[in-house]
């Protein structure tokens, strides 16, 4: 099959000038080769029915070129009256056909190959939210590393006041980490609509569906950094919840599990510590930022009747017990989530801190990480 | 002409009808397939049921909340290394932690697909919706075994739960609904 | 298009009413046909404008001019505007005007539920439209409105599209059973249904289509209907539903739906290329045979839509076997519109160039459509703006280009003059470049990794969008040349002959050019 599709391949540069090197990299006409066997063998698959493709269109439209300048009445030309040919025409059902077969052929090859995610040495846990992805390692002691992965492209870039980033749109807080030549299996879910994960150079794009759990998987073969974007409509911020993948040596995985189970360990602690009013309202301009913003909006006016405003609202301003609920525990029926899944309890803390105090209120109480713990185990 | 006016307003009635008819299509369709990884509803197990000693199948459970869903709930055992025929028992954990009463419904879905037919379950907890004063913690158990005629290469199923809020749809206190 | 019946022929005792009343209550097939043309021109403009602020808003990274909430509003709106308010109101239009006269019936079969089943469309689309004024905002899910952000996460503004998508299947299935019971009932004598006219043929299979598919698409809309305000799980997994379930429903009227967009255009290329390559149709028989065969495949291909959502391995390689199939048929049809033009006698007036460019653009639309059935590949095409890139291709220099290459031809038919040959051509040419720049770079933003359905982007695919950008605007704006010579043709110009063309072939061109208001009252004899 290899040479065939070389030989494909090779037909193509002949004919289309287009297809050197250079050109590709320098204006991305491309599909990406990727790094697993899975993505090379789909852009060899991509690459081979491009060129079939092409070169039956050269024939087509050769055929019609020449007719255009050849069969001119201004050239003279008299039309003849065939209409029927019988022959000609089994021939051009037929051969289309066989052409048919040649490709779906090495298509289900590959796609058989794709389907089987067995024998994973880890599996992560991949579910979408409006609009973030979450990140759940999978093991026998269960998901003791467990991360959201949020867009870092600040609002100032998006709005033109400041020069955009090399990663402009494709850069997160946390990456999804995983290790060099393993086979990692990814569960796909979704806490609300259907989103779509998908990594370009790995060939993988799979929907995240609400209620149920589809499966993928990769063998990275080069360590390195790779980006790509949620691929369904899944409301506002669609374009701006990108994935992004570090895949690193199996020693340097492993430093970065334990770091992160340690981390997971750290962040307990740090929530009995002490704070100001403060340092909670400005880590908490952090978290509103990246969870709240999007819908409440930067300056806390929200988007009315879906998103209301925070500035001068009965809750914001209100007990703060009945602010920390909402904020816990969500609002059902409505976009409001429960956060308490979804951030730790230092971050709570800052958050709700934060409302009351900027975004034009200012009530001048806070509540404390350890508050937040007493409500998380009270409740 | 009137006649084939109403042949053709009766193939749009039916296609309307059609269109219905693909729900229930649609699941026969899936159960048939294994399609949407969609489990079976309950199954009995029988006291003949064969067990393949020489066959280790890993289940690996996990817990998953919809977006307006509060509650805590996570797998009490994340993975369990059983032989395909044999009746297991793990639990699931959940508690209200909100002010009010709620109720919650967990759907199943098993991965891989294929394999979802395989995975019976004779008791579990999405036959029925949970209903949770404020507080309340609740351990809901799962009995399963897996069919001896699971495909020979598939040596680990996921069983997922997602759990969602129908406080709003809750139908009546008691009355049993089952979701799949 | 109306033509003034003043100047008169002998059939004065039959003429229209005057004024308002002869729009609102005509029962004539040629008033009717007009009206549904201008409403889809201006459906058209509409749609055009919303995907210009798509464009403008694409021209350059970062968010320059709308918020993200509302470009999904106009990709939404510019989806349905042009799928069901532009493309198949022209179709139905041309229809009207030509069928009756192709196959020398005096009218439609049912010509009060003609004069209904288009005032209705306008309620339709401003029901749809009014949703923008809303507090909620129009709709934002996409025209494939996949559930559940259709329905558990939708604006408000759901239901009103709900109800505009009724009436507008509606308005589709009572014109279908019209075009049916015309072509069946009404063909004058002699006139078996192997010497209709092509685009008869396509038309009455696509109207079969229409009939199958448009109530589906009623049951789906239906079904979220319930599911939004009567507590329904049709697809909601909490309650045992499935969102995937709407997928299967929806691209099963959804896939048939793209050939009711694209088959009568082969029935109207079919017409156009023998006239100017003054020979006849290669292959009609095969021609027949092969739309019949694309519209049976539509019915079994509507998962290769789907082929991310993780069906099983078995369901993925039946769909995409029968995807591929297409091509088959789909090739026949180039094949022969081809080598009809191989050895004619060929002359490029501006329906003829709107033709050829249909041929060239189409074909490539089918080899990327090739290439997105290859399930393995449509991994990584899949949502990106590959398949923008795809599906535009086979509507705008697909369905567009051949409505527009319909216009100029029977124009002179319609309006008794001879429309504007050099503008007609400066708008083809303007037409056919902007296209190109507009969507032959979105191939590459698909291929390099760009989401459809994003406003805004990374800086990689910054050039390529500026250059789409440019396009866009080229076209859009080459379309009021087209309404300018459509409205000047209407106004006057050179007497057109009934014959208009050179020795063309249908039996529209055995009546007078402006076509009287009635026409065929005593049937012709078909030999």
């Amino acid at each position: 099959m290899l040479t065939r599709n070389k030989l494909g391949l090779g037909m193509l540069t002949a004919v289309l000038a287009l297809t050197s090197t250079e050109l590709f990299a320098a204006w991305d006409l491309n599909m990406m080769e990727g790094i697993t066997e899975i993505s090379r063998e789909t852009y060899r698959l991509h690459m081979l029915i491009f060129g079939i493709c092409v070169i039956i269109g050269l024939g087509v439209y050769g055929v019609l070129l020449y007719s255009l300048i050849k069969f001119r009445k201004s050239k003279g030309a008299v039309a003849s009256s065939f209409h029927h040919n019988t022959k000609l025409e089994v021939v051009w059902t037929v051969i289309p056909f066989v052409i048919l077969i040649g490709m779906a052929i090495p298509s289900t090859r590959v796609l058989t190959q794709i389907y089987d995610a067995s024998e994973s040495e880890i599996d992560i846990l991949v579910t979408g939210y409006q609009w973030r992805w979450q990140y759940q390692y999978l093991s026998d002691e269960g998901e003791d590393v467990s991360f959201f992965s949020n867009l870092t492209t600040p609002d100032e870039q998006i709005y033109n006041l400041a020069e955009k980033g090399e990663n402009y749109l494709l850069e997160v807080d946390e990456p999804l980490v995983i290790p060099v030549n393993t086979k990692v299996r990814f569960l796909l879910t979704s806490a609300d609509v259907i989103h779509s994960w998908w990594v370009p150079e790995f060939a993988v794009k799979k929907d995240a569906i609400p209620g149920f759990v589809n499966e993928s998987w990769v063998i990275a073969e080069q360590p390195g950094i790779y980006r790509g974007q949620c691929t369904e409509l899944c409301g506002q911020d669609h374009g701006f919840m990108p994935v992004v993948v570090r895949v690193v040596e199996q020693d340097e995985y492993d430093a970065w599990f334990s770091e992160k189970q340690a981390a997971a360990a750290a962040i307990a602690e740090l929530a009995n510590q002490d704070f100001t009013l403060e340092q909670l309202v400005e880590q908490g301009q952090t978290v509103y930022n990246t969870y709240c913003s999007a819908c409440h909006q930067p300056n806390g006016q929200g988007l009315p009747p879906a998103f209301p405003a925070l500035t001068g609202s009965p809750i914001a301003t209100g007990a703060i017990a009945d602010h920390a609920n909402v904020v816990l525990n969500g609002v059902p029926g409505t976009a409001m989530p429960a956060f308490r899944n979804q951030l730790n309890p230092v971050d709570i803390a800052a958050v709700i801190t934060f409302e009351r105090n900027a975004l034009g209120n200012s009530v001048g109480d806070m509540i404390t990480p350890v508050e937040i713990l007493q409500l998380l185990q009270a409740q | 002409m009137k006649s084939l006016v109403a042949k053709l307003g009766l193939t749009v009635v039916g296609m309307f009808g059609f269109g219905f008819a693909l729900v229930p299509l649609y699941d026969v369709f899936c159960e048939w397939t294994g399609l949407n990884g969609k489990t079976g509803g309950r199954v009995e197990y029988s006291a003949e049921q064969q067990i393949v000693k020489e066959r280790l199948v890993t289940v690996q459970f996990t817990a998953s909340n919809n977006g307006g869903m509060s509650w805590e709930f996570e797998p009490m055992v994340h993975q369990v290394q059983v032989h395909p025929g044999e009746l297991t028992e793990i639990r699931y954990f959940a508690r209200n932690p909100g002010a009010t009463r709620m109720v919650g419904q967990a759907v199943p879905s098993v991965s891989p697909m294929r394999g979802a037919d395989y995975l019976r379950k004779t008791e579990c907890f999405c036959f029925t919706q949970q209903v949770l004063e404020a507080g309340e913690e609740i351990e809901m158990p799962v009995f399963f075994y897996i069919d001896p005629a699971l495909p020979a290469d598939v040596s680990k199923l996921t069983l997922s739960y997602t759990l969602f809020d129908v406080s709003k749809n809750f139908v009546n206190e008691g009355a049993a609904v089952t979701a799949n | 298009m109306a033509h003034d019946i003043a100047h008169g022929h002998d059939d004065h005792h039959h003429g229209p009413a005057k004024g308002i009343t002869r729009w609102l209550y005509t029962t004539n097939h040629k008033d009717i046909g007009s009206m549904y043309l201008w409403f889809s021109f201006a459906m058209f403009l509409l749609g055009g404008a919303f995907a210009l602020v798509i464009r403008a808003e694409l021209f350059q990274p970062g968010l320059q001019f709308v918020e993200p909430n509302f470009f999904n509003q106009m990709t939404t709106m510019h989806g349905l505007v042009m799928v069901f308010g532009a493309v198949m109101p022209a179709f139905v239009g041309l229809a009207n005007w030509m069928v009756p006269l192709m196959i020398g019936a005096p009218d439609m079969a049912l010509p009060r539920m003609n004069n209904w089943s288009f005032w209705i469309l306008p309620f339709a689309f401003a029901m749809l439209a009014s949703t923008l004024l809303m507090e909620s905002g129009a709709p934002n899910f996409g025209w494939t409105f996949y559930a559940p952000l259709s329905t558990t996460y939708a604006p408000a503004s759901v239901t009103f599209f709900i109800f505009a998508v009724h009436i507008m299947g509606a308005s589709s299935i009572m014109g279908s059973i019209n075009i049916i019971a015309t072509i069946i009932n009404m063909r004058a004598p002699g006139m078996t249904l192997m010497k209709m006219p092509l685009f008869v043929w396509t038309w009455l299979i696509t109207a079969y289509l229409l009939i199958a598919v448009m109530p589906v698409l009623a049951g789906v809309v239906t079904m979220m209907l319930f599911d939004i305000h009567f507590g329904t799980s049709f697809f909601s997994a909490a309650g045992g539903g499935d969102p995937v379930l709407f997928q299967h429903v929806f691209w099963f009227f959804g896939h048939p739906e793209v050939y009711i967009m694209i088959l009568p255009a082969f029935g109207v290329v079919s017409e156009i290329i023998p006239t100017f390559s003054r020979k006849k149709l290669f292959g009609y028989d095969s021609m027949v045979y092969a739309t019949s065969s694309i519209a049976f495949l539509s019915f079994i291909v509507w998962a290769h839509h789907m082929f991310t959502t993780g069906m099983p391995l078995a369901g993925e390689l039946f769909f995409m076997y029968s995807t591929m199939l297409i091509a088959v048929p789909t090739g026949v049809k180039v094949f022969n519109w081809i080598t009809t033009m191989f050895k004619g006698s060929l002359t490029f007036e501006t329906p003829m160039l709107f033709s050829i460019a249909f041929v060239v653009l189409f074909t490539m639309g089918g080899f990327t459509g090739l290439m997105l059935a290859i399930a393995p590949a449509d991994f990584q095409y899949h949502d990106t703006y590959f398949v923008v890139a795809h599906f535009h291709y086979v509507l705008v220099p697909g369905a567009v280009f051949s409505i527009m290459a319909a216009v100029y031809y029977w124009l002179p038919k319609w309006t008794g003059h001879m429309y504007d040959e050099t503008l007609g051509k400066l708008h083809f040419w303007l037409s056919f470049v902007g296209i190109n720049i507009l969507f032959f770079p979105q191939h590459f933003l698909g291929l390099a990794g760009m989401p459809r359905r994003i406003p805004d982007y990374a800086l990689q695919f910054a050039d390529f969008n500026m250059i789409s950008s440019i396009g866009a605007f080229i076209f859009g704006f080459s379309q009021l040349l087209f309404l300018f010579i459509v409205v000047k043709t209407v106004i006057g110009g050179k007497k057109a002959t009934a014959q208009v063309w050179d020795n063309p072939e249908g039996l529209e061109w055995t009546v007078d050019s402006p076509a009287p208001y009635h026409t065929f009252s005593t049937p012709p004899l078909v030999k």
